[in-house]
């Protein structure tokens, strides 16, 4: 019987069964590449790459397992079949990376996609290769079919494995990696209508469909080059999930390793796994000074993270924020991840956001009550145009919206990775006329990262903080303000708007280490 | 190198755009609009000016007795009306042709910022120069003293780092001087100038007294520096080999910023001079400079609150006289419609000499045409470009003064950078010195151009640091300076004529930066103090010198 269905179809239909072995190699990669990609995305974006990956690969296998079921119920028209299965595998995993990361990025509801679109994808290319077996299955005898169709299969299977980690993922990235096999999967289908002509009758249609799909993949290459470079990629360690211009900087939200950071103009802002340490810093030692506060300034900070921390106190009526950019004010308020991380603290009725120049906004506020503290979180003084928030002038207009005792937090840049900055900041600080109090923790993802607490009235080193931080301590908070020697003060020159000196420094410094 | 490829390259590429104009202007007028902004074409009330000089106004019926008249509005009859309200003399007015006074060192302001109109800042001045740091303490600039005695100055006042840029071989660099890719030979060059500037900030002559100081009038007058007056500060550099094309570029560039002038057209005293007099000692690399979003504009409002009472602006002085000892002084109110007269025991003219050769008849005769023919001053553009964003740019950030290396202009300030806004709008000034050897041709080029020429060649000029500029441009307003500055000639800051000119007429007395030979704020200044001293030494008054 194998025999003569061979002989029928051979005489009558002659098909180019080797060359659709070929297509089962490329699509088995494709397969493959899906389930990885998926899989990556997962571990980037969620954290605990073995649960990840585990749950990511069991749901994909079953998915498939569900597609080859699912085979029987298609009767004719295999051959058209085929091709319309190729171009849904194109879309669907093609576009998987770039819809997984919109998702992360833009709404709660990142499982459900991720898992959907595992599912999708795992059923239609479950369905590959029962499809083609049976396209198959008059032209090659039943053995045959069997081991080469798996064999090539497995050898896809390998190779997609292979270059994944070792130049997709470098290479390409992930989202350009699932556009770019996307694409391989509908050239497959276009192919088959010259491969299977004879079994698929009019391919005008099918041809026209396999057209417009490979050009909504190459727009999407096209739209991946420019929502990220791919030298950009190479700058981060972690995969990029957010990257936009506003018109001051460069703005990159990164994930990876269970956490996420964000980084404007290149620079680390902040990373969720040890933030913590840095914001319980910044702010509450500010409210050791003066625990009664009730309004507080908040310069820069537009992550929406020190007014998470200044809301722990109950006190606080009034928290003005300060920060250049729209767009990172609208990013903490809007983006579940970040909104999550701030515990939608700009949105707290007692918070006020405003988008302006700090040192502009601070010149021209006049005739409105002084604030108690005020939280000074600018981006370190790698520019001119923030080097000017670290001069004397700086300190001295913010002196003018203090209380007579009230206090000020500043971050400093690392006193370790760049102690003459951070002397000079200190020393700028005092010619200000403050009394400054120099401290300094260590910030894994950052360093070594210091502050100066000042206040224009005398005070004593804070002894007492909220309980129940994560990392500060009455005992920890002593502790801060003692500089180890290879930290300890050196002899610096004051930066003021007409000398501009920090800048210098702290390129000087950095560049040491980079 | 562009940039500095001889006087007449320059001049005649600018004459040449500005020769088509009348014709361009025609065939536009009917022709879809050039340019997406919109702006003016301004200069100083001409028509007024010429209609003064040509005195064919109506005569006044009475004259109004009065102590002093003091003539014009700049920076040398303000300086002058400050020195009188500071003797406690109130029986003055100071007449001012413009709607509003300040003369070159003029102001304005938008929606975005306030600008300069043309002087845009002083340097900051050490104990020596007494008037500038009196007027600086006042207008609240000096906030005390050092342990050496010399002034701190309010860090908002000081031209916020990083002052200056240069674009150059395809990019922007800090600094006016390019360091960047200079032989030996050029770092060579650089120092011995330098060197030699600074073998004459150490010299003294015999009574102790710098070579060159601010003003001048303090400097020595010791036959060494005034023989540098006969030769040309181009003459100078090639006696002593200074040929590097960096060096000169940077010679030339300072000639065409602070004296409208070419190294050819300035004396060798004045070349030096700008790179001299700052210095207090050799060590010091360049002295602050102090800076307003208006520019002198700042130092304009404080002078002109202390007397405003006896400022009066849209009038122009037509003709002066003396008769029985009492100087007459015709005028014109534009704004009344109506001849005003004075009679004036003394008058301080702080016009242009130019223009006193015009409005007094009798000096002009005594003088001679010759004589104020030595006082034509060069032209000068100034335009204020609003920009509604920043152009997109990369390396060196924007600085208070942008440079184009290879531009013809002097390049552009940035009129926010002293009110801190480093984002968004912004307006800058953009200089262009018409440093022609011929200065009466510049004049009439001048007023030959139309708006859309100025605007043409500023934008080929920003264009090559900042290609995609137009659209970020929301108005260009351009200001035609026909008057705008003195030239330090070879043979003419130790000359005969300059120093008659300082010597009163009859009963008036002359205060201008002409009368130094070159335009610089404490000139000025100086000059005012000095006719409003003489001025009071008459009326007997008992004083101690503020200069």
């Amino acid at each position: 019987m194998d025999d003569l269905e061979v002989l029928d179809t051979r005489s009558s239909q002659p098909l180019k069964a080797s060359l659709l072995f070929i297509s089962v190699f490329i699509i088995a990669a494709c397969g493959l590449v899906y389930e990885l990609v998926a899989g990556t995305l997962a571990s980037y974006l969620l954290g605990d790459s073995v649960m990840q990956f585990s749950t990511v690969i069991g749901v994909y296998l079953s998915a498939m397992g569900l597609g080859s079921y699912l085979s029987k119920h298609i009767h004719k028209g295999l051959a058209r079949r085929f091709v319309d299965l190729e171009l849904a595998v194109a879309l669907v995993g093609g576009f998987s990376a770039p819809i997984l990361f919109l998702s992360f990025a833009r709404t709660h509801a990142f499982r459900p996609s991720l898992y959907g679109i595992v599912v999708a994808i795992g059923v239609l290319v479950g369905l590959e290769i029962p499809l083609l077996m049976r396209i198959l299955r008059h032209q090659v005898r039943f053995k045959d079919l069997i081991a080469q169709v798996l064999t090539l299969d497995y050898i896809g299977a390998l190779a997609a494995s292979l270059l994944f980690p070792l130049l997709l993922m470098p290479k390409l990235g992930l989202v350009r990696t699932s556009l770019a096999f996307g694409m391989l999967n509908a050239i497959v289908g276009l192919w088959s209508t010259y491969l299977l002509q004879s079994q698929i009758g009019p391919t005008f249609g099918l041809r026209l469909r396999s057209a417009v799909v490979l050009v909504f993949l190459a727009a999407g290459v096209i739209g991946a080059n420019r929502f990220t470079l791919a030298a950009e990629e190479e700058i981060f360690t972690d995969e990029i999930v957010y990257a936009k211009d506003s018109p001051y900087q460069r703005i990159v939200l990164t994930r990876g390793r269970g956490s996420f950071q964000l980084f404007l103009n290149g620079n680390l802002q902040f990373s969720s796994a040890d933030e913590y340490r840095y914001h319980e810093a910044l702010v509450h030692p500010a409210f050791a000074v003066k625990p009664h506060a009730q309004r507080v300034l908040v310069c820069g900070g537009g992550d929406g993270l020190a007014v998470r921390e200044i809301l722990k106190h109950p006190e606080v009526k009034e928290v003005v924020l300060v920060d250049l950019d729209p767009l990172v004010t609208e990013l903490a308020t809007k983006m579940p991840l970040l909104r999550e991380l701030n515990g939608g603290s700009l949105l707290d009725p007692r918070v006020k956001v405003i988008n302006a120049d700090a040192m502009v906004w601070i010149a021209e506020r006049k005739g409105e009550p002084p604030f108690d503290i005020a939280i000074v979180d600018f981006p370190d003084p790698n520019t001119y145009a923030v080097g000017k928030l670290f001069t004397t002038r700086f300190y001295k207009l913010l002196k003018r919206q203090l209380a007579p005792d009230g206090v000020a937090s500043i971050q400093c840049t690392s006193p370790l990775m760049a102690r003459k900055s951070f002397w000079c900041i200190d020393a700028t600080v005092e010619a200000a006329g403050f009394q400054a109090r120099p401290y300094h923790l260590a910030v894994p993802s950052f360093s070594v990262w210091g502050f100066v607490l000042a206040s224009p009235a005398p005070f004593d080193i804070p002894r007492h903080t909220l309980p129940n931080l994560r990392h500060l301590s009455d005992e920890s908070m002593a502790s801060m303000f003692v500089f180890p020697k290879d930290m300890d003060r050196v002899p610096v020159e004051v930066n003021r708007l007409d000398n501009q000196v920090l800048v210098h420094l702290y390129a000087e410094e950095w560049n040491r280490w980079s | 190198m562009n940039g500095t490829g001889g006087p007449d390259v320059k001049r005649r590429t600018f004459l040449a755009a500005s020769a088509a104009i009348p014709l361009v202007d025609l065939a536009c007028k009917s022709q879809k609009v050039e340019f997406t902004f919109d702006g003016d074409l301004i200069g100083p009330s001409v028509d007024l000016g010429h209609a003064a000089r040509d005195g064919d106004l109506p005569a006044p019926s009475s004259f109004e007795p009065i102590d002093v008249v003091i003539v014009g509005g700049g920076i040398a009859g303000l300086s002058a009306a400050w020195r009188l309200k500071g003797a406690g003399f109130e029986d003055f007015t100071l007449l001012e042709l413009e709607s509003g006074v300040g003369g070159t060192a003029r102001s304005g302001r938008n929606g975005v910022s306030a600008y300069p109109l043309a002087a845009h800042y002083v340097v900051a001045p050490t104990r020596e120069t007494v008037p500038m740091i009196r007027l600086l303490e006042e207008a609240g600039v000096i906030e005390g003293y050092d342990a050496k005695d010399e002034p701190i100055f309010g860090e908002e006042h000081l031209v916020r780092s990083p002052e200056e840029r240069i674009f150059a071989v395809g990019q922007w660099w800090e600094g006016l001087y390019l360091h960047a890719g200079e032989s030996p030979e050029d770092i060579r060059q650089y120092k011995a100038f330098f060197d030699e500037v600074d073998r004459w900030v150490l010299w003294r002559d015999a009574k102790g007294h710098r070579a060159f100081a601010v003003p001048r009038s303090k400097g020595s007058d010791d036959a060494e520096v005034r023989a540098l007056d006969t030769m040309s500060f181009k003459d100078w550099l090639d006696a002593r080999g200074l040929d590097s094309k960096r060096l000169r570029w940077l010679m030339d560039y300072a000639c065409r910023d602070d004296y409208g002038a070419r190294p050819e057209t300035t004396s060798a005293w004045a070349g030096i001079y700008y790179f001299a007099a700052r210095k207090s000692h050799p060590k010091e690399e360049t002295r602050p400079v102090l800076t307003w979003p208006e520019g002198n504009g700042f130092l304009v409002n404080h002078l002109y609150e202390r007397c405003k009472e006896q400022v009066r602006t849209g009038i122009a002085v037509t003709r002066i006289t003396t008769e029985n000892g009492k100087v007459k002084v015709l005028a014109w109110d534009a704004v009344q419609r109506c001849a005003l007269g004075f009679a004036a025991k003394r008058v301080i003219f702080a016009g242009s000499m130019i223009m006193a050769g015009r409005v007094i008849p009798e000096l002009a005769r005594a003088r001679g045409r010759a004589f104020f023919q030595e006082f034509l001053p060069s032209s000068w553009i100034v335009s204020n470009l609003t920009l509604r964003e920043r152009p997109k740019e990369h390396f060196f950030s924007m600085a208070w003064d942008n440079v184009i290396r290879d531009g013809k202009g002097l390049g552009y300030v940035v009129d926010t950078h002293q009110s801190l806004r480093d984002h968004g709008p912004t307006v800058w000034t953009f200089y262009h010195a018409l440093a022609g050897a011929d200065i009466r041709s510049d004049w009439e080029r001048l007023y030959s151009v139309s708006w859309r020429d100025c605007v043409r060649f500023i934008l080929d000029d920003l264009r090559i640091a900042h290609p995609d500029l137009e659209s970020c441009i929301s108005r260009i307003d351009v200001m035609r300076w026909a008057h705008a500055m003195i030239r330090p000639r070879p043979h003419f800051m130790w000359s005969d004529v300059l120093e008659k000119a300082r010597v009163p007429f009859q009963n008036i007395h002359f205060a201008h930066s002409d009368l130094s030979g070159f335009a610089l704020f404490e000139e000025a200044q100086d000059h005012g103090l000095r006719a409003a001293e003489e001025v009071l030494q008459e009326f007997r008054k008992t004083f101690a010198t503020w200069r």
